[in-house]
């Protein structure tokens, strides 16, 4: 037996074994923090929603629910699809760079949607999620109860919590306190009416 | 012999930083107290491995149980499908929940051989009485935790293995009935006993077992580490106080538990991934279909480590017209272990020692508890109940008896130094 403490040797297998272990432990971490994802029966809850628009009116809006939030779907009128871009001087980001939108919902423009007659987006403010009620009339600068809208209010949406502003198009105002515009989810259409939220839509050929 | 290297006496280890802890909180000093300067017997053997395995399973057990009571929901209603939730739904949830079955099951393997171990060296003697007092309070509460958490997957056996147990209370005398209906929370095994079942599994017998553990500990560092030899180690000190026969915890016996670990691990994770139901044992098949009042399962059978009591409760017939008296025996199976460190008048502590009484006394009790448990799995026919019965006699006779048979038993000279062997 040795008299001699090998020093680099026991370095060396101190480094291997704490080395070892440290993968061991990282191993064993993945199946804990992953249970923490969502369940499977979660990602079926979160499953696509159908939505009949049949019946929705011109200048309407209906809120269904997806994945626990809201979801607005408004059937826009002929003028407000003509105007529609018309007031990004008063937006912060009009062509829609910073938000949160499928590819093939960038590629339509200004009006942020499949077809231009029915608006889809989220129903929460992308400031601190509450949820913008609707003021769709436009130059209407008082439809909403004890706010003033301003001049030129083109319609939109306005979040009561802080009072951000949203245009038709779900686009966010400058000067407020959202800074993006309300997100579109993935939806497709299975029908002229018959909306699917949760499906994307199949890439647009260019 | 190579000396081993001693401990720097740093007044603050980690420099300024770790003399700002210090001087707030005795870091080094306890470090050194109870892992680099604690000095344990240079010759243990495998037996001695059991107690930090044992340390390992409750970390397991509690964490992987932190975890399953983010997705399990403690309703009568709910509970069932919420283990299914986790077998199927939750991402790694089988995993996390077999991590917790086998850990139940290898906690109580591992205790009965870190129990065994002091009933071969003399663990339980003076001056470490206190050490095995704590430890049988561990284990009367581990059980009590293990039953518990059984009946929160609601399954048939968890339904009729709580309705059977809780049973026992109404055969004392007087309070019997209204002790039931207390524990119970209603007039039957409910929704009510479920959920406090689960606060009682989760919370308060998790709390009371880890200061167990840790007083368990203090009480062994303050007097030392027994060792096969039975020796005190610390009658022989070097001139710095230090036992000739000692080496520190640290780094000897955190890398050698390390080692145990590893094969432990080895013999747990084959287990676990490969026969996770253990043929039965482990995870029982009437616990696959949900709580049922109507139906009992045709063979009622406690989980395998609680088979050897469960089979001296069956073993004492009614007299008198009370059963209460085989849930006495019961009670006093476990009862006994408390006065084992009286009860053995050995002038020597381990077995090496010893003569052939103890050694034929030990294979006996051995061979009794495993029968027992055996037993205690089978129904109550054949030849099972005589078994039981003999059974049940030697196990008593072990402790009973040991004041008698341990004085008059012989003894070898006990060597001054600790040996390397048997």
């Amino acid at each position: 037996m040795s008299d001699q403490v090998d020093h680099s040797r026991r370095r060396l297998l101190t480094a291997a074994t704490v080395g070892v272990g440290a993968v061991g432990v990282a191993f064993t971490a993945v199946p804990f923090l992953s249970s923490w994802q969502p369940s499977a029966r979660a990602k079926a809850l979160g499953a696509p929603v159908e939505v009949d628009a049949s019946k929705l009116e011109v200048g309407q809006m209906m809120k269904v629910v997806w994945r626990g939030q809201a979801v607005y779907v408004l059937r826009r009128t002929k003028e407000i699809i003509d105007q529609i871009g018309k007031h990004d001087n008063l937006l912060a980001d009009p062509a829609s760079e910073g938000s949160v939108q499928p590819d093939y919902i960038a590629a339509e423009g200004a009006l942020r949607s499949l077809k231009p007659e029915y608006w889809i987006g989220l129903a929460v403010c992308t400031h601190l999620g509450c949820s913008p009620l609707g003021a769709f009339e436009p130059n209407n600068a008082g439809q909403v109860a004890g706010v003033d809208l301003g001049q030129g209010w083109p319609g939109g949406f306005y979040c009561p919590c802080h009072g951000s502003k949203f245009d038709l198009s779900g686009r966010v105002f400058k000067g407020v306190p959202a800074p993006k515009n309300l997100t579109v989810p993935p939806y497709s259409f299975a029908g002229d009416t018959h909306i699917v939220i949760g499906v994307d839509s199949a890439p647009k050929k260019a | 012999m190579a000396s081993f290297p001693e401990n720097p006496a740093g007044d603050g280890e980690g420099g300024a930083f770790g003399r700002w802890i210090n001087e707030r909180l005795p870091v080094t000093a306890f470090w050194k107290r109870h892992i680099s300067e604690y000095y344990a017997p240079k010759n243990f053997n495998f037996w001695y491995y059991f107690g930090s395995l044992a340390g390992l399973i409750l970390v397991n057990q509690l964490i992987t149980g932190i975890f399953l009571t983010m997705h399990y929901k403690p309703s009568a209603a709910e509970a069932f499908a919420s283990v299914e939730y986790i077998m199927r739904d939750v991402n790694w949830g089988w995993l996390i929940r077999y991590m917790h079955s086998t850990g139940a099951s290898a906690f109580f393997i591992v205790v009965y051989l870190h129990m065994f171990r002091a009933l071969l060296y003399g663990s339980h003697r003076k001056p470490r009485e206190l050490v095995w007092i704590f430890g049988c309070l561990i284990f009367l509460l581990l059980m009590a935790e293990a039953f518990m958490g059984y009946v929160l997957p609601w399954g048939n056996m968890s339904y009729w293995g709580a309705q059977v147990i809780v049973s026992l209370f109404s055969s004392i005398p007087y309070v019997g009935q209204f002790l039931v209906e207390w524990i119970r929370g209603d007039y039957y095994i409910a929704d009510s006993t479920l959920n406090r079942f689960f606060a009682l599994h989760v919370v308060a017998l998790p709390l009371a077992l880890v200061f167990l553990v840790v007083i368990h500990l203090a009480a062994l560092h303050e007097v030392g580490s027994n060792n096969p030899d039975g020796i005190e180690i610390k009658k022989k000190k070097d001139a710095k106080g230090i036992p000739l026969d000692g080496i520190p915890f640290h780094p000897y016996y955190t890398v050698k538990d390390l080692m145990g670990t590893a094969g432990f691990l080895l013999i747990f994770c084959g287990i676990m991934f490969f026969a996770p139901t253990f043929g039965g044992l482990f995870l029982e098949p009437p616990n696959f279909d949900p709580a049922n009042p109507l139906q009992t399962p045709p063979h009622i059978a406690p989980v395998w480590y609680f088979t050897p009591y469960y089979a001296m409760l069956r073993a004492i017939p009614s007299f008198m017209g009370t059963q209460v008296w085989g849930v006495l025996v019961m009670g006093a199976a476990i009862v006994v272990l408390f006065f084992v460190p009286w009860l053995d008048r050995s002038p020597v502590k381990s077995i090496r020692y010893r003569g052939p009484i103890y050694k034929i006394a030990l294979v006996v009790f051995v061979a009794a508890f495993v029968t027992l448990g055996v037993c205690g799995m089978k129904p109550p026919s054949g030849i099972y109940p005589l078994l039981a019965k003999i059974g049940t006699a030697l196990y008593f006779a072990f402790f009973l008896l040991m004041p008698w048979y341990t004085r008059i038993d012989s003894v070898k000279p006990v060597p001054e130094r600790v040996t390397g062997h048997a």
